[in-house]
């Protein structure tokens, strides 16, 4: 049965819609950062240039306090590469769905590939597979844009403004939420279901682990354990 | 180095490792295994940030009723449960949170 893909326009308001939670949960992060990276002894539009020329929230948060203690330069980078080495698993999970994708939509949309982002576009990328991915990327796109847009401002905010939201809000937790509800539908059979709880579980053994390292390994001991499982049933 | 220079090479960094997976594998022909593999990436990951964000609140590990966080997010997983509805989710949750902190305070 041939479905066509919806149009580009709907794809990308759709995009904004689903990613309108997650952007709101940003804010808080956002504006800790600018107060951090101030207190920090960063000068201002560096703190504010990280946002745009990095534009990943973990990396800045650790960057903007190495640089704050005086760590070589050197140091920096490397803990950047490896804090941000998940989206690498975020980037290979998208890849067969752009390939057909101009080449400019590719360098775009790698530029805009955040945690936050990558949560909503992958959900909507496993939808309707069958389907031409046809318009896919205006969902991603939207998503993306509206991050960053939210990001640039609540760190700008953070920054010349020195505002923070009350941490008794816990505005921050909405992005937990968010997270909860995007996958709890994914856990609809035994190999999901324990890949899940294998993260969640090496999540919590590796907390004190530097740099994020905790997290990957998190991740990848679950889709291990998810793909295994899957193989089991299926031979 | 400078500071602008330590910036533009973390931007550089963080870039590569976004767009090469991209570029890499718009070449070539996925193996199968990895393709499988990664339809676990979403459920994987979002459990793996999820989990320590409500249980571990000040690094510690909180498993007790007093953690309203635990209270929110088990609520909001019930709710995500029965109407795969993101709004919902959060909505119940904060309430649950905002309700729950209320109440352990007085």
């Amino acid at each position: 049965m041939m479905t066509s893909s919806p149009p580009a326009r709907q794809e990308f308001l759709a995009g904004l819609k689903a990613e309108l939670p997650i952007a709101v949960g940003v804010i808080p992060f956002g504006l800790i950062y600018g107060v951090l990276a101030l207190a920090a002894g960063l000068p201002p539009l560096l703190a504010l240039a990280m946002s745009s020329i990095v534009f990943a929230g973990s990396a800045q948060f650790i960057g903007a306090q190495l640089i704050g203690i005086g760590t070589p330069g050197a140091v920096i980078v490397l803990t950047t590469f490896v804090v941000n080495l998940r989206h690498a698993l975020y980037s290979t999970s998208l890849a067969p769905q752009m390939k057909h994708l101009p080449r400019r939509w590719q360098l775009l949309l790698a530029y805009l590939l955040t945690d936050e982002a990558y949560a909503m576009t992958m959900l909507r990328y496993q939808q309707d597979r069958e389907d031409a991915a046809a318009n896919k990327h205006y969902y991603f796109l939207a998503a993306g844009l509206f991050l960053w847009t939210t990001w640039q401002l609540s760190t700008a905010v953070g920054i010349f403004l020195g505002t923070q939201v009350p941490s008794s809000w816990q505005l921050d937790f909405t992005l937990a939420l968010t997270f909860i509800g995007l996958v709890i539908p994914t856990l609809k059979d035994k190999p999901h279901i324990a890949a899940a709880v294998t993260a969640g579980l090496v999540a919590l053994l590796t907390y004190s682990w530097d740099y994020k390292l905790g997290l990957i390994a998190a991740a990848v001991s679950g889709i291990v354990v998810g793909v295994s499982l899957e193989r089991v049933n299926h031979g | 180095m400078t500071l602008l220079l330590t910036i533009l090479l973390m931007g550089l960094v963080t870039y590569a490792i976004r767009l090469g997976p991209i570029l890499f594998f718009s070449q070539r022909e996925m193996p199968e295994l990895l393709r499988r593999a990664l339809r676990y990436v979403p459920t994987a990951v979002l459990t793996a940030i999820i989990v320590p964000d409500v249980l571990l609140p000040g690094g510690e590990l909180a498993l007790s009723l007093m953690n309203m966080r635990l209270v929110a997010g088990v609520a909001a997983a019930l709710i995500a449960w029965r109407t795969h509805n993101v709004f919902w989710t959060i909505a119940v949750g904060m309430a649950v949170l905002w309700l729950g902190n209320w109440v352990v305070d007085l």
